[in-house]
C-alpha cells in the first residue's frame, strides 16, 4: 500500500496546552492522611470520609483488572497527586473567575458567556477538581431541579446524598471505583424533583489540568417519579508527557416513569501521535439502575480521544416496562487503545435494551467492544437488540468484539448483528476519481457510518461530535 | 483531447507498459483489445491517477496539459471518468449522497453553484430511468448488496450524472448478461456526443458490437501491436490473439 494512509496518520493534539493557573496540589501518594486531608480540605462531614477510608481500605486488597484488551505501561499509584484545586474558589459570578481560566475556555472552544446567552445550557464547568462557575442557577431553582457541584451538594443535601451515593456502583464493584471512592474530588449532583421535565440540558466541561493529577469525578443523576433530563458530559486535555490516570463514577438513578438521557463527548489528550507517549487512561465506571416500572436510561458516547479507555457504561433494568439505551462511537487512532462497551441487565419484565456500537480503528489504533447482556430469571419477555459495526482505516490497526449473552429466561428475545468493513485505499481511490477529495471521502465515510449515534445526541454536540471526528481523524489519511 | 506519448510505465520494477502511443479526439470512441496482463488496466489506472505506478518514460496530454503530475481528483474534476472494473462498496454513505457530493464537487470546480437536495433529487431521478436503476437503490450504500449488472449500471449512472469530457470502461462487459450488457451499452450510446471522448477497454468484441467504436487497437504485452477498425475486433473474436503475437 502506498502513502495515501500513511500520510494522514501524523496529526497533532489540538488542544494541547498548559494553563498557568496557581493550583493548590496536594504532594503525591495515597494513605489514609491523604485521604483525611482530601476530606478536611473540603470540610466533608464525618460519615463521608468514614465512607471514603471504607472504600481505600478495601481497594488495599484488590487488584487491578487485567482482563482488557488493552497495553498500558504500569500505574505507580503512589506517584499521583490526589488533590488539586484552583487557589482562587467561591466565586459569585464569571468576573471573579481567573481571567486565565477564561482564556483556557475560549482557546477550547467554550466559550461560557456565550454560552450562558446563547444555547441555553447551563454549564457547570470543572477546572480539575473544584467546581468554578454555575451558571443558570436561579432558572433551574424554579423548576426545583438541584444542579450543583458534588463537594457542595454534601452540604447543602447531604439526606440525598448519603441515601444514593454508592448505591448503584458500590465502592466493592470495581478497583478504579474503589479508588475513586476513596479519593474522588468533585463532580456533579443533579435532582430531578416529581414530575420535571429539566427545562435544560444540563453540562459539565471536563478539563484535566495540573500536573501528574489523577482525575477523580464522581457524578450523581438522580431523577424521581416521572421527570426527565437529559445530562451532556464533554471533555478535551492539554497535552502532557506524563500518562494521567481518570477514573471517574457515574451513577444514574431512574425512579419509576423517570428518563435519564446521558451523552458524553469525550476527547482527552490521546498520547503523542507517532510514539503513543504521554495520554490519559481513562478508566471510567458508569452504570444506571433503571428502578422504577417504565423508567428509562439512555446512554450516548462519542469517545475520540485517551490513550487507553476503559469504559462500560451499563444499565440495571430492575423495574418492569424499563428501557436500557447505549449508542456508542469509539474511534482508536495512531496509538490508542478503547475497550469500552456496555451491561444490560434485565431484572424487570418485559424489559428492553438496545445496544448500537461503532468502532473506528485507524493508524495502530485498537479497538474492542465488550458488551453483556443478561436476561435474569424473573425478566420475563425481555428483548435486546445489539448492533456492533466495526471500520478500519489502514491495515495497521484493529477491531475485535467481545459480546457476553447471559440468558435464564426462555421467553427472551435477543438480537445480536456484528458486521466489519474497511476503509481502503480502493475506496478512496472510488471517491477521488468522482471528484471528491481523501478528506472529504473519510468524513463521509465516517460519518456515514456513525450517523445512528450521532442521531441520538442533543444538536449542539452532535455538531460537536462530527467536528472532533473530523478533526481526530485528521492524520489517518491524505 | 488525449494524446500518450511512448508511455512506459512499471510496477514493484516489473515492466508493464512498453511505449503507448495514442491519440483521442473528441467524439471518438477507441477500443483496446487484449488479453488479461496485456496492460490495458494498467493503461486506465495511469490516466486516472491511481498512484501504483512508476511511469519511467513518456507523457500523457490532456486537454493540451501534461496529465501525470495531476491528483486524481482534479483529473476527475478536469472531466476524466474511469468506470471501474471491480467497483467496490462504501459502507454507510447512501449513493444519493455520494453522487450529490460528487456532482457538486465537479460544479464548484466549474464555478458553478452547488445544487441543493431538492434539485439533485430531481436530476437523479431522470438520470436513473436511463440506466435502468431502480429508485430504492439511491437509499442504500454504495454498490453495497448490488450484483455485477447493477454495479456496472450504476458506474454508468455516475458517467452520465458526472458529465465528462473523456469516459475510460475499464471491462464495463465483465460479468454481465446480455440484458444488462444492452442497457449498459444504450446508457453508453445516448451519452455519446460529438464532444464527448471514449476509451473502451475489453477482452471481447460483444459490448463493441453495441457501441460500434470507431477505432480498435490490440494491445499485447505493454505495447499496441495492431490498429485498425470494427473489423478488427471481429477479425479477433474469430481467430483469437495468437496470431498478432510476437
Amino acid at each position: 500500500m502506498t502513502g495515501i494512509i500513511e500520510k494522514t496518520i501524523e496529526q497533532d493534539y489540538k488542544y494541547g496546552f498548559v494553563t498557568n493557573i496557581e493550583q493548590d496540589t496536594i504532594p503525591p501518594g495515597l494513605n489514609e492522611d491523604v485521604i483525611r486531608t482530601i476530606s478536611s480540605r473540603k470540610n466533608e462531614p464525618t460519615w463521608l470520609l468514614d465512607w471514603r477510608l471504607k472504600a481505600y481500605k478495601h481497594w488495599l486488597d484488590m487488584t487491578e483488572p487485567n482482563w482488557a484488551k488493552v497495553d498500558y505501561e504500569p500505574i505507580d499509584y503512589q506517584e499521583i497527586s490526589y488533590f488539586s484545586a484552583p487557589k482562587k474558589k467561591e466565586l459569585k459570578s464569571l468576573d471573579e473567575v481567573d481571567p486565565e481560566l477564561l482564556r483556557t475556555y475560549d482557546k477550547l472552544g467554550i466559550p461560557l458567556e456565550e454560552q450562558k446567552l446563547l444555547s441555553g445550557v447551563a454549564v457547570d464547568a470543572v477546572f480539575d477538581s473544584v467546581s468554578i462557575a454555575t451558571t443558570f442557577k436561579e432558572e433551574l431553582k424554579k423548576h426545583g431541579v438541584i444542579f450543583t457541584p458534588f463537594s457542595k451538594a454534601v452540604h447543602t443535601h447531604p439526606e440525598l446524598i448519603k441515601k444514593y451515593l454508592g448505591s448503584v456502583v458500590p465502592y466493592t464493584d470495581n478497583y478504579f471505583a474503589a479508588l475513586n471512592s476513596a479519593v474522588f474530588s468533585d463532580g456533579s449532583f443533579v435532582y430531578i424533583p416529581k414530575g420535571v421535565r429539566c427545562p435544560m440540558e444540563l453540562s459539565t466541561y471536563f478539563r484535566i489540568n495540573a500536573k501528574n493529577t489523577g482525575q477523580f469525578e464522581r457524578t450523581l443523576i438522580v431523577a424521581d417519579d416521572d421527570s426527565y433530563v437529559s445530562y451532556l458530559e464533554g471533555c478535551t486535555a492539554p497535552q502532557r508527557d506524563e500518562n494521567q490516570l481518570h477514573a471517574a463514577v457515574v451513577e444514574l438513578v431512574a425512579h419509576k416513569n423517570a428518563s435519564i438521557k446521558y451523552s458524553t463527548v469525550q476527547n482527552w489528550y490521546p498520547g503523542d501521535p507517532k510514539t503513543g507517549k504521554g495520554g490519559i487512561y481513562n478508566f471510567v465506571t458508569k452504570r444506571g439502575i433503571c428502578k422504577g416500572d417504565h423508567a428509562k436510561i439512555s446512554w450516548t458516547q462519542v469517545e475520540t480521544g485517551s490513550a487507553v479507555t476503559w469504559k462500560y457504561p451499563s444499565c440495571i433494568l430492575k423495574g418492569d416496562n424499563t428501557i436500557g439505551e447505549f449508542y456508542s462511537v469509539a474511534m482508536a487512532n495512531h496509538h490508542q487503545q478503547a475497550d469500552t462497551g456496555t451491561k444490560m441487565i434485565h431484572l424487570g419484565k418485559n424489559t428492553k435494551s438496545t445496544i448500537i456500537s461503532k468502532g473506528i480503528s485507524a493508524g495502530k489504533g485498537q479497538n474492542t467492544y465488550r458488551g453483556e447482556v443478561k436476561i435474569m430469571k424473573g425478566a420475563d419477555n425481555a428483548r435486546n437488540f445489539s448492533q456492533c459495526d466495526s471500520i478500519l482505516i489502514g491495515d495497521q490497526c484493529g477491531a475485535h468484539t467481545f459480546p457476553y449473552i447471559d440468558v435464564r429466561n426462555p421467553s427472551a428475545q435477543m438480537e445480536h448483528e456484528a458486521t466489519t468493513s474497511n476503509i481502503g485505499e480502493d475506496q478512496l481511490f472510488y471517491c477521488n476519481q468522482r471528484g471528491i477529495s481523501t478528506e472529504d471521502a473519510v468524513s463521509m465515510i465516517v460519518n456515514g457510518f456513525c450517523k445512528d449515534v450521532f442521531a441520538e445526541l442533543p444538536m449542539e454536540f452532535a455538531m460537536e461530535a462530527q467536528k472532533l471526528m473530523e478533526i481526530s481523524l485528521e492524520g489517518s489519511v491524505g | 483531447m488525449l494524446n500518450i506519448n511512448n508511455l512506459k510505465a512499471s510496477i514493484d520494477g516489473k515492466s508493464i507498459l512498453k511505449g503507448i502511443n495514442l491519440n483521442i479526439k473528441p467524439g471518438e470512441m477507441h477500443a483496446i483489445m487484449g488479453l488479461n496482463g496485456s496492460g490495458k488496466s494498467t493503461l486506465a489506472n495511469i490516466i486516472s491517477g491511481r498512484d501504483s505506478y512508476t511511469i519511467t518514460e513518456g507523457n500523457v496530454i490532456y486537454k493540451g496539459e501534461s496529465l501525470l503530475d495531476k491528483s486524481p481528483e482534479l483529473r476527475a474534476l478536469k472531466g476524466i471518468f474511469m468506470s471501474f472494473q471491480y467497483p467496490v462498496v462504501i459502507p454507510g454513505v447512501n449513493l444519493t449522497y455520494f453522487l450529490k457530493a460528487a456532482l457538486n464537487a465537479h460544479r464548484k470546480h466549474r464555478g458553478e453553484d452547488e445544487l441543493d437536495a431538492m434539485h439533485f433529487l430531481k436530476l437523479i431521478r431522470e438520470k436513473i430511468k436511463q440506466v435502468d436503476i431502480d429508485e430504492k437503490y439511491l437509499k442504500r450504500a454504495v454498490n453495497e448488496g448490488f450484483s455485477g449488472g447493477e454495479k456496472k449500471r450504476n458506474e454508468i449512472l455516475q458517467m452520465i450524472t458526472l458529465e465528462p469530457s473523456l469516459s475510460i470502461l475499464d471491462e464495463t462487459d465483465s460479468g454481465l448478461d446480455i440484458d444488462a450488457l444492452k442497457i449498459v451499452a444504450n446508457g453508453v450510446n445516448q451519452y455519446r456526443t460529438s464532444e464527448n471522448a471514449f476509451l473502451v477497454i475489453t477482452h471481447y468484441q460483444r459490448l463493441l458490437n453495441y457501441l460500434k467504436p470507431d477505432y480498435v487497437h490490440v494491445l499485447i504485452d505493454g505495447k499496441i501491436v495492431k490498429s485498425g477498425d470494427m473489423s478488427l475486433a471481429l477479425e479477433l473474436e474469430e481467430k483469437g490473439y495468437g496470431w498478432l503475437e510476437k
